[in-house]
């Protein structure tokens, strides 16, 4: 007796310490992981927009985990430049981006995260620092145009135009449209992709398609001998090497700086590379007093611009601050109500009992509300409305779980058992259905979560979250209350409001020393006699090993 | 409800029995007739109905109406792109919902500023989304590989933890029945299918499971190697047994999903609140349903001839119960 208290003290301890360590965590995140002590909340109940973008990839080809990666940086910088904060741009079935906006985008932000990232190469045709914000456009008026010599090749500067002159002395760095391709075969003015040089290009020579490989390693004379610094290493293909020939042959040796060409990412030079030498076999090694990590960055992406991937908006939504707000309003009612309904049915049914289903069903809330608000800090994990709806809904399932072994244990006082024993018995047994049913379902919750686009994810995932909650909380907490609660004469006694009254469920043990003959009604009760006589020797012991459990 | 508990003696002790194993053809053949009922209704009426998510579109939303009257709205809609086939309704109490065909978004632009002048808002306070017809093919492909992974992991569990085939398969037919039939209610009703509801759908697995599994957890102890009696009369008594549980654990796990319905249905009209849990209440109910009268009956059917002594697996330690 003294040993179930304290077994069932012991394990409310093991619940208190839980409890205590999940609050710890949670403090250590708002204290020094910037998380907060409620969940965050996704876009459908906050308001704002996501937006689903879809990889349009060529017939048959597939896109590697590591394209949607970088496509999910390149998304990002734009966003960002695009001045929107808080953005959140995740990979999701491993094929689809999500961009979700708090607010609503502009049309221009809208059309940078669609546009799909255009690399190409194009020779220098000019270059200046870039022109301070605001500064005077120039007044003097452009020479009328003469009929200029057709260009020759791309690096001719015969592309530059009066016109295109007067355009580049007043061109203003912020003016760029990264959204606007500009045609392969004219020239164009940009800047750098920091806004700090502005330059004139000519037209595409090697197209970032052709870009086979570009990887970083560490840069060498033409001795072969390292240098010290860190190289980025360009392999190019289809018609790659013919115009990298082409135009490597051309501009070594002009002056700066049209002996560069430029490496363009959306419309902005990403940085322009001296050519040194004529590369004939496409294959090249740009260096340049690189770190590592800008090499990397480099090497990334060219890569990049070589993949043969866009995007486009497969699902775009936008929820209203209020709409997101009447939606979290209704979710936390229905919530109110189903928990309600579901004590109330309790207390109807099991009395007494119905109190313990009560502190449970508190305790899982509290640990629910704890390790959400925790993956909300630390994975950065929403709340969503579906997510929501399964809280909601794990309610009854959690109930589910005591009224499993509540009326086992009413089954084991049918038998005829104390209320301890009954106790024990019933929880022997409650425990391993509860574990496998709920085994049963956290495998639906995974396999959801894991195979599942958008919506479907939030509500898995809390119902995976709260099915293991409901294992904890009935093992460290329903069943070790109920272990101390049976000490008590109010239930030890099955008083008539304890849900627990041996009178009311037909016990076959009447009292102390009262038994009444066990009664196996009708056909089960006759197969069993003729059973017992036809049994072996063997099937008698294992009967009688068996004689606590076997009618339940 | 002290009437429960008796009953529950009385199924309990066998005093009152319900006739699941002995009229097993019975139940099965009702089942058969609803599942035959629902095919041609859905059939008749003419299929499912699928939400705006698999046929692509776009939506408008306007909340938090003193008058959610759908007056002049579908007009307003139609004004800027007449071929646009605005449907408006009203859904709740204060909102809203028109629904068109795919437009660019300059036309939404419009339309949605057209839509906040009918009713005095600012175009900000209306929702707007837009679905390719490709998001809702893309969830349901997903919901049925993820079904498929599940189905075949769970039979595997199934099979291991009761060591007999015969019972996962009773398992996954009472499983097929609930999906089958909570499919059917939504498509003879026509009940809009939407990515939502196809995740309520997906719940059922669990929970159906769920059930069946405690139906079948007090079978095999009743029919442990050991036991006496028969084996259908002792499957018989085991669903017995375990009625009064099937119907409290499904009316406590039917509470919040109604309480969700309710609010979902009531406040917020057509939406996420609503279509997962509508297809989860259709489920439920059924998934009690057929833990009693499809799971057992078929398990019953499969072990039909057999003798509890066949049950050739040694019996586990903890199956010989509690010593006390």
């Amino acid at each position: 007796m003294a040993k179930a208290r304290s077994k069932g003290a012991r394990a409310l301890i093991w619940l208190a310490v839980l409890i205590a360590g999940l609050i710890g965590v949670n403090f250590s995140a708002v204290q020094w992981g910037g998380g907060s002590w409620a969940p965050q909340l996704a876009l459908d109940l906050e308001g704002g927009t996501q937006i689903v973008l879809e990889p349009v990839v060529a017939e048959g080809a597939s896109v590697t985990q590591e394209q949607l990666d970088q496509a999910v940086a390149i998304i990002r910088q734009r966003v960002d430049a695009s001045g929107v904060s808080e953005a959140e741009i995740t990979t999701q079935g491993g094929r689809n981006i999500v961009v979700a906006l708090p607010g609503e985008p502009d049309a221009a932000t809208m059309q940078r995260i669609q546009a799909s990232a255009k690399m190409e190469f194009r020779p220098v045709l000019q270059s200046a620092p870039a022109n301070p914000p605001g500064a005077p456009v120039p007044t003097e008026t452009p020479a009328p145009a003469e009929p200029a010599a057709e260009p020759a090749n791309a690096w001719d500067q015969a592309w530059i135009t009066p016109e295109l002159q007067a355009e580049f002395a007043a061109f203003q760095c912020a003016d760029i449209d990264t959204t606007q391709v500009a045609p392969a075969d004219e020239p164009f003015i940009t800047c750098s992709t920091d806004g700090s040089a502005r330059f004139i290009l000519g037209p595409v020579t090697v197209e970032g398609a052709d870009i086979a490989d570009a990887q970083v390693s560490a840069a060498t004379n033409s001795q072969g001998q390292a240098t010290g610094g860190w190289a980025v290493n360009l392999e190019l293909d289809g018609e790659g090497p013919a115009g990298f020939e082409a135009t490597t042959r051309g501009i070594t040796g002009l002056p700066e700086p049209q002996n560069q060409f430029a490496v363009v990412l959306d419309s902005t030079v990403l940085m322009p590379i001296t050519s040194n030498v004529i590369i004939t076999d496409g294959n090249a090694q740009i260096t340049g007093g690189f770190t590592q990590e800008a090499a990397q960055s480099l090497a990334d992406q060219l890569r990049f611009g070589a993949l043969p991937i866009g995007f486009q908006v497969q699902s775009n939504e936008t929820i209203s601050a209020t709409l997101g707000d009447s939606q979290l309003r209704a979710g936390l009612l229905a919530g109110l109500i189903g928990l309600v309904l579901v004590v109330l049915y309790s207390v109807f049914q099991y009395r007494a009992l119905g109190l313990v289903v009560v502190l449970s069903l508190g305790i899982a809330a509290i640990l629910t509300y704890l390790v959400v608000t925790f993956l909300s800090s630390t994975e950065g994990y929403r709340l969503s409305l579906a997510g929501i709806a399964g809280l909601v809904i794990s309610i009854g399932i959690t109930a589910d779980s005591f009224i499993v072994y509540f009326e086992r244990i009413r089954d084991e006082l049918r038998e005829g058992k104390h209320l301890s024993s009954a106790l024990e018995t019933g929880w022997k047994r409650a425990f391993r259905t509860i574990l496998v049913s709920d085994a049963v379902s956290f495998l639906a919750a995974v396999i959801l979560f894991l195979l599942s686009v958008g919506n479907v994810r939030g509500f898995a995932y809390t119902l995976g979250i709260t099915t293991f909650i409901d294992i904890v909380v009935v093992a460290l907490f329903t069943h070790p209350l109920l272990r101390l609660l049976s000490r008590t004469s109010f239930f030890a006694q099955g008083h008539s409001w304890s849900g627990l009254d041996p009178q009311a469920l037909g016990a076959v043990y009447r009292g102390r020393a009262k038994f009444r003959e066990p009664v196996l009604a009708g056909r089960a009760a006759r197969s069993s006699k003729e059973a017992q006589r036809r049994q072996t020797i063997a099937e008698r012991k294992a009967a009688m090993a068996d004689a606590s459990g076997k009618e339940d | 409800m002290a009437s429960l508990t008796t009953i529950g003696n009385e199924l309990y002790t066998g005093e009152r029995s319900l006739p699941i194993v002995q009229k097993r053809k019975l139940w099965m053949a009702i089942a058969a007739g609803v599942l035959v009922l629902l095919a041609i209704g859905t059939v008749l009426r003419g299929g499912f109905v699928f939400g705006i998510e698999f046929t692509g579109g776009s939506e408008f939303r306007v909340t938090g109406l003193a008058n959610a009257s759908t007056e002049g709205a579908a007009e307003a809609v139609d004004a800027v792109v007449p071929e646009a086939e605005a449907r408006a309704v009203t859904l709740g109490t204060d909102t809203v919902r028109v629904q068109t065909d795919a437009v660019t978004e300059e036309q939404a632009a419009e339309m949605r500023s057209a839509l906040a002048d009918v009713y005095g808002v600012d175009a900000s306070e209306v929702a707007f989304s837009f679905i390719g017809p490709s998001w809702g093919a893309d969830v349901s492909q997903q919901a049925l590989r993820a079904l498929v992974v599940f189905l075949v992991l769970v039979s595997i569990v199934l099979a291991i933890y009761f060591r007999t085939w015969k019972m996962s398969v009773a398992a996954l037919a009472s499983l097929a029945f609930d999906l089958l039939v909570t499919a059917g209610v939504y498509g003879i009703v026509g009940f809009e299918v939407t990515p939502a509801a196809v995740i309520g759908f997906l719940t059922i697995l669990g929970y159906s499971l769920y059930d069946t599994v405690v139906v079948f957890d007090k079978v095999r102890e009743n029919t442990a190697p050991g036991t006496s009696g028969g084996l259908l009369e002792n499957i018989n008594l085991a669903v017995n047994q375990t009625i009064v549980r099937s119907i409290n654990t499904s009316i406590v796990a039917t509470l919040p999903i109604a309480a969700v319905l309710f609010i979902g249905a009531l406040l917020l009209g057509a939406g996420t609140l609503r279509d997962i849990s509508l297809a989860l209440f259709i489920g439920t109910i059924v998934g009690t349903w057929s833990s009693i009268f499809v799971a057992a009956p078929v398990y019953a059917q499969l072990r039909q001839g057999d003798t509890i002594a066949e049950a050739k697996e040694k019996p586990a330690r903890s199956e010989r119960g509690a010593v006390v």
